[in-house]
């Protein structure tokens, strides 16, 4: 199988790490080889931070370049929007409706582009737009957001939803587990 | 078993197998993770040292003492770390010793993008260089043979993408290695010349030894190809960047010992095609070495010296066709990282605007007072360099700028090397106003104990510096503490404190607010009825605050209820 790419996109401190980490888990379990790329530090201060997940036969590299991502998975509108140059032609990005402003629109610096969904979808891009905040709400925990983006992945990807509960169960703590399998849920079966 | 492992982390498991018996390292990104999850193994003694020179001289004591040894760092770390490098070259090891340093290309995290390898080649040590995490966890297990075999410390050098890239990698148990045992001999560990004399020539034939095994290592290896039209050699992680090129077509050479490198190898490499190229990221070191063996390559005049590599960016300098991109033509507005909602070092820094100080900055989650709109920083250049730098400034300006100049440091940056500096203060007599920002953890890197916490590695209870006295001991006499969330009497304090005709400490002292133990208050409200939309609030450069519909609004979300911009609403529009 030629190697598949993920990148998973947001704001630094929205839990793309976790995301990554239950898809790690996902993938190595089906035996998968796989190369997940985190970058940690200064950016995760609020700043525009990347996942990049790669898994196929034999992985080499560990990160994604433009034109190669067949998902991006955005936590953030905007970011779905700065990232869009590296999904493949054909490619899906799903994103969190979420607004987050950043510096230069808090300061009145720059705008915040209302309609950059619609603009991605004018450039032909496959867009799955989802209000995973409010889902996650109704969950109980604004921090869910992350599995109910995975959730809205999942039903796009061949591996059966029982073996991403199954992977669920093995990344995060178990007090979690039942709030992040109904965020999951809501997310696969929108 | 197979595990998906960072590489981080992968090297911790190898140090771990190969007998590891204390670690002691100074957190610094993209390298802090080695330490973190070998402090997780109870059967081995871990710490966070107070900086890497120290660290590092730990480490060397404990190979003396018999116990393998390990020390991990970020590349600027090394810079500190310099100076028992260079001598630990000459007087070798009792149990294996191994230097990690973790290079970051592109600079995710760091002030410079310097290159390890040089201080390898330099001090004349070894160096590994894994280029996934199942080569991380072999390198770092082999590191401790190959230390004891040479009689030297080992480098390993990891950079960002390997550091911090998860692969799968195969466990297995901890190899128990019995302590070796001390013995006092002055001509092997007493460094005065007439000893380092009679060493040093020891240490070049070592090198040579070492080199005629980098031609014979397991760490170095060429891969066939299917034509010999030309041949790569490469490492680390562009090894990787290769393989996603050119997959098994073009012959590689691949190194993992990347000091000494092995000459033999290479030539016999570069005889068996038509042309040599060299593709490595930061300087041209294999480069260099292949043109001193007579082997004329191509490498930097195609390859920048500068930042990261890619799969796109090899694919590019051969020709190889580029993947179809789209991109959008309206502007995406920058997203640059920032102090988050409710970090303490924000009133500080509103302050030091405020009053237009000339603010001489240092290395820690405070940089980030330099961003807009606060604007706060006037320089930053190292670890601990904003209090001596202060008083090099105070001194070259015959203080006449001493009432409005301070330096600013965090509570672990000054324990690492803000107190030899203070001690300058004191000593040269400058009337200089130092600002400790005292947010009691080691914020930047994720959150490590520093001494100034009262808690070891592990989260135990451990000896806890009181800076008040450790100032006032150094002879400073006006130290203050203040609450930065307090912006009238932390200002009236850094008034006071710039006006008196002496040296002082401003203690500002709340812990960073992403600690679980800091309890979060409701978030505060705008009465949009109040609100005069004459944006004060914004001044600060809160994340939770923005403007919609010509009136803040406050993100429920993400305020943590600090009270800061309360403070400064004229209009009482904002409620705790």
């Amino acid at each position: 199988m030629n190697t598949k790419s993920i990148m998973i996109v947001g704001v630094g401190g929205q839990g793309s790490l976790l995301a990554s980490k239950l898809l790690g888990n996902l993938l190595t379990a089906n035996g998968y080889d796989v190369k997940v790329s985190e970058v940690h530090g200064m950016s995760q201060r609020g700043g525009s931070v990347v996942t990049y997940v790669r898994f196929g036969d034999k992985v080499y590299s560990p990160i994604i370049d433009k034109g190669e991502a067949d998902f991006i998975v955005s936590f953030e509108k905007l970011e779905s929007a700065r990232y869009v140059e590296y999904l493949k032609t054909g490619g899906t990005i799903i994103t969190n409706t979420q607004q987050i402003d950043p510096m230069p629109v808090i300061t009145g610096k720059a705008e915040y582009p209302e309609d950059v969904l619609d603009e991605l979808k004018a450039l032909g891009c496959n867009v799955v737009s989802v209000d995973a905040l409010k889902l996650a709400e109704q969950v109980g925990s604004s921090k869910a957001v992350n599995i109910v983006l995975m959730g809205v992945l999942a039903k796009r990807f061949d591996i059966d939803a029982d073996k991403w509960i199954e992977a669920l169960k093995g990344t995060v703590a178990q007090k979690f587990f039942d709030m992040n399998k109904k965020a999951f849920e809501l997310g696969y079966n929108l | 078993m197979k595990k998906l492992m960072i590489g981080n982390e992968a090297l911790a498991r190898g140090f771990y197998e190969g007998g590891i018996g204390v670690v002691s390292s100074y957190p610094g990104t993209p390298s802090t993770e080695i330490t973190e999850f070998l402090a997780k193994y109870d059967d081995i003694y871990s710490e966070w040292a107070p900086n890497e020179k120290v660290a590092a001289e730990v480490a060397f004591g404990a190979s003396l003492g018999g116990k393998r040894s390990v020390c991990c760092m970020k590349h600027v770390g090394l810079n500190v770390a310099a100076d028992p490098l260079f001598t630990m070259s000459y007087t070798g090891v009792n149990a294996g010793l191994v230097i990690c340093v973790a290079d970051d290309p592109a600079m995710h995290s760091s002030q410079n993008e310097q290159d390890s390898r040089h201080y390898a080649i330099a001090a004349k040590l070894p160096m590994l260089e894994p280029a996934d995490s199942g080569e991380a966890l072999e390198f770092a297990k082999a590191s401790f043979e190959l230390s004891e075999k040479y009689d030297t410390p080992v480098l390993v050098r990891m950079c960002t993408r390997i550091a911090h890239s998860q692969s799968i990698v195969e466990t297995s148990d901890r190899v128990e290695v019995a302590d070796k045992q001390y013995v006092k001999d002055a001509a092997k560990y007493i460094m005065v010349p007439a000893n380092a004399k009679v060493k040093h020539p020891i240490v070049e034939k070592r090198m040579q030894e070492i080199a005629e095994f980098s031609d014979n290592c397991p760490f170095n290896r060429i891969e066939e190809g299917k034509s010999n039209e030309f041949g790569i050699i490469t490492g680390g992680v562009c090894y990787q960047y290769v393989k996603e090129v050119f997959g098994d077509s073009v012959p590689v050479l691949k190194i993992g010992m990347v000091n000494p490198l092995p000459a033999n190898m290479i030539k016999d490499f570069a005889s068996s095609v038509k042309r040599v190229v060299v593709i490595e990221e930061l300087d041209g070191i294999i480069e260099t070495f292949c043109r001193t063996l007579g082997i004329e390559v191509d490498g930097k005049n195609i390859f920048s010296p500068i930042g990261e590599f890619s799969q796109s960016i090899i694919a590019d300098a051969f020709g190889v066709a580029k993947k179809e991109t789209t991109a959008l033509e309206t502007a995406v507005p920058v997203r640059p990282p920032m102090m988050c909602a409710g970090c303490p070092h924000r009133g500080i820094y509103y302050i030091l605007s405020k009053l237009k100080a000339t603010v001489i900055g240092d290395i820690g989650c405070y940089t980030l007072g330099a961003q807009p709109p606060l604007c706060a920083v006037d320089t930053t250049l190292c670890m601990g360099a904003s209090v001596s730098g202060l008083h090099g400034f105070n001194k070259a300006t015959n203080d006449a700028f001493s009432n409005k100049s301070v330096a600013v440091i965090g509570d672990s940056t000054f324990m690492h090397s803000g107190i030899t500096g203070l001690v300058d203060i004191a000593y040269n007599g400058s009337n200089s106003t130092v600002i400790i920002l005292d947010n009691s953890i080691t914020g930047m890197t994720g959150h490590q104990q520093n001494p100034t916490t009262g808690f070891n590695i592990k989260g135990d209870p451990a000896g806890k510096i009181n800076l008040e006295a450790l100032c006032r001991s150094i002879g400073i006499n006006r130290v203050v503490v203040v609450d930065p969330y307090d912006l009238k009497e932390s200002e009236r304090v850094i008034k006071e404190e710039l006006a008196a005709a002496e040296p002082s400490v401003i203690i500002s002292r709340r812990p960073c607010v992403l600690l679980k133990t800091v309890k979060k208050n409701p978030s505060a409200k705008i009465d949009a009825d109040k609100c005069r939309s004459c944006r004060k609030c914004m001044t600060l450069g809160c994340p939770a605050i923005s403007f919609k519909n010509g009136k803040a609004v406050i993100d429920s979300t993400l305020c943590v209820g600090c009270g800061v911009c309360e403070q400064l609403c004229a209009f009482g529009a904002i409620e705790g």
